[in-house]
């Protein structure tokens, strides 16, 4: 499944040479034919993320201060980890700033 | 030319009549608000603490030269502000109306820093009737190229005072409040309990729970905004149904998260942008025109020019501060330690200072000075980022930032040839890290040069440069 994924707010710096656009390519689990955010979470945790981890990922979520948008959509509108993704979905990683 | 001629005629003089009136009716408002500062500055009382906030008047806006005493109607704008605000009144959408509520409305700036520089200006500029500017900090000249309030000769004072001046001197018609020293619990009731709108323009996590709680608590909407290195976001809290901070963030981020200006860095502009849509979401806000951007978030990418808006959650009912069975009072307001929940200080000045190691594996900078002094044979090795190490840096250092450090091992291994290992780095925290992992992986000679670059600039050589 062709996924688009962004990481912003700092996120990027987790993945190599902080690129923040990737066009993914994400497979059903065998037996499966759906993808849905957990599995993405997985995957991203699997084949992204290069250093510290815990920064993005906290149990099978995201870390606290992370929000998660489905084509432009707080994923919490989506069902959260449940939420099933869709060829050409726009998924954006952004972690909160309090700077200023 | 052209023009002239024609003003020459009986019409003319009719006109330039009535601007005369118009001038001279604008010269006595001008007059009174003279004094009436004048007045202000004989009772006002100078000289205050830094910690302790001080404010200079409430902010009752019941100044009679806000609006025009000469027999129309009490709603209608003075001719000085007919004609000031003229470009805005002439926008369908805002118009008279609008002027009217900005004009009668009190807003509160939290933070005269890089978002608070551009509100507070453009507040001041618009004509809302009273600005509340809270802030403990003083003018840094490295906060000048973002925080475009503040100039050059208000270095060293109170930021509160600078950026109230700069409102005055753009216009001297709107209410300006000073409140010297950082919002607490323990004050932030009073203070954001005069004003209608309150705008988040503060540089930490503690405050940013702190002042959402605060406007549930009082019911009044936040403009929220953030910036650092090159991006951006901007929201409305609590406002027709938006979630409040905590339905959107309930648990704090970890405190390793919570990058800072001071140490990320931020290009000017970046704040520059997200406060000028604070203003605006304010404005539009206070003159109850258009949509707010409540239950929306606006992400700005500078680096890429790309903005998003994304559609937020709705106000949770499980929150614990403005969810349907909250019972988060006042008092447990005032009592909350929002430090200690965000596990971060309520200062973006506040440094964390880490104490990873024995004295043993510590040298102060004296001490390195003597090392050179002695030409004592040793390899200085600096673990900041390369492009931190290119702003400044030591002669003779070697460059291996932390995060390639156990890579670059063997290649350190082969440059010491058993001379001994001193670690640098801006702060001396950083360097604690190296040294850590240098004695684990067997370089027991290292040593970590407490307070790093900074103390060097302090203690020995005064010109070398700060960042």
């Amino acid at each position: 499944m062709r996924l688009t994924l962004e990481f912003g707010g700092g996120l990027e710096l987790l993945l190599k040479e902080s690129v923040k656009l990737h066009q993914v390519d994400v497979t059903q689990k065998s037996g499966e034919d759906k993808v849905t955010m957990r599995d993405l979470l997985s995957w991203v945790k699997g084949n992204l993320i290069k250093e510290r981890p815990e920064m993005f990922i906290k149990g099978d979520s995201v870390r606290p201060g992370v929000l998660v948008l489905i084509n432009d959509c707080d994923w919490e509108l989506c069902g959260n980890l449940d939420a099933e993704l869709e060829e050409k979905d726009m998924i954006v990683f952004i972690s909160t700033l309090h700077g200023g | 030319m052209a023009a002239q001629v024609i003003r020459t005629d009986g019409a003319t003089s009719d006109w330039i009549h009535g601007e005369i009136q118009r001038l001279k009716l604008e010269k006595e408002q001008l007059e009174n608000r003279i004094s009436a500062l004048e007045s202000q500055l004989h009772t006002s009382t100078s000289s205050s603490p830094v910690a302790k906030i001080e404010e200079n008047s409430s902010c009752s806006i019941t100044d009679g030269s806000t609006f025009c005493a000469n027999g129309s109607s009490a709603n209608a704008l003075s001719a000085e502000m007919i004609y000031r605000y003229s470009r805005q009144l002439l926008l369908p959408d805002f118009g008279v109306e609008g002027q009217r509520k900005l004009s009668q409305s009190r807003v509160l700036v939290i933070g005269a820093g890089g978002l608070g520089s551009p509100v507070a200006m453009y507040l001041a500029s618009c004509g809302v009737g009273c600005i509340g500017i809270v802030d403990g900090d003083t003018v840094e000249l490295n906060n000048l190229h973002r925080q475009i309030i503040h100039t050059e000769a208000y270095v060293g004072k109170p930021k509160v005072q600078s950026a109230a001046a700069a409102c005055h001197a753009i216009n001297s018609s709107v209410k300006v409040v000073e409140h010297q020293g950082l919002l607490h619990p323990s004050n932030a009731l009073k203070i954001v309990n005069q004003y209608d709108v309150v705008v988040d323009a503060t540089d930490n996590l503690p405050s940013r729970y702190m002042i959402s709680d605060c406007c549930v608590v009082l019911q009044k909407p936040l403009v929220s905004g953030a910036a650092l290195g090159l991006e951006g976001q901007l929201t409305v809290y609590n406002h027709k149904g938006s979630p409040c901070y905590r339905c959107l963030f309930p648990t704090p981020p970890p405190s390793a998260a919570c990058q800072r200006c001071s140490d990320s860095g931020v290009l000017g502009v970046v704040p520059g942008v997200i406060g000028c849509m604070q203003a605006l979401e304010a404005i539009k806000i206070a003159a109850d025109v258009g949509e707010p951007l409540s239950g929306r978030m606006l992400l700005f990418d500078a680096l890429s020019a790309r903005i998003r808006i994304v559609k937020l959650r709705g106000r949770s009912s499980a929150c614990t501060i403005c969810g349907e069975n909250s019972s988060f009072t006042k008092e447990e307001f005032e009592r909350f330690d929002y430090e200690n929940f965000t596990q971060s200080p309520m200062s973006d000045r506040t440094r964390p200072k880490l104490s990873l190691l024995p004295e043993s594996a510590r040298i102060t900078i004296k001490e390195y000075k003597e090392v050179l002094d002695k030409s004592e044979r040793h390899t200085l090795l600096d673990v900041r980022p390369v492009h931190q190490f290119k702003i400044t840096s030591l002669p003779n250092s070697v460059n291996i930032p932390l995060t390639d450090l156990e890579k670059e091992l063997p290649k350190l291994g082969s440059m010491l040839n058993d001379s001994s290992l001193y670690v640098i780095c801006r702060r001396g925290n950083t360097s604690q890290t190296a040294v850590q992992l240098l004695h684990q992986k067997g370089f027991f000679s290292a040593k970590d040069i407490i307070g790093g670059l900074e103390s060097w600039a302090q203690e020995i050589d005064p010109k070398f440069p700060i960042y």
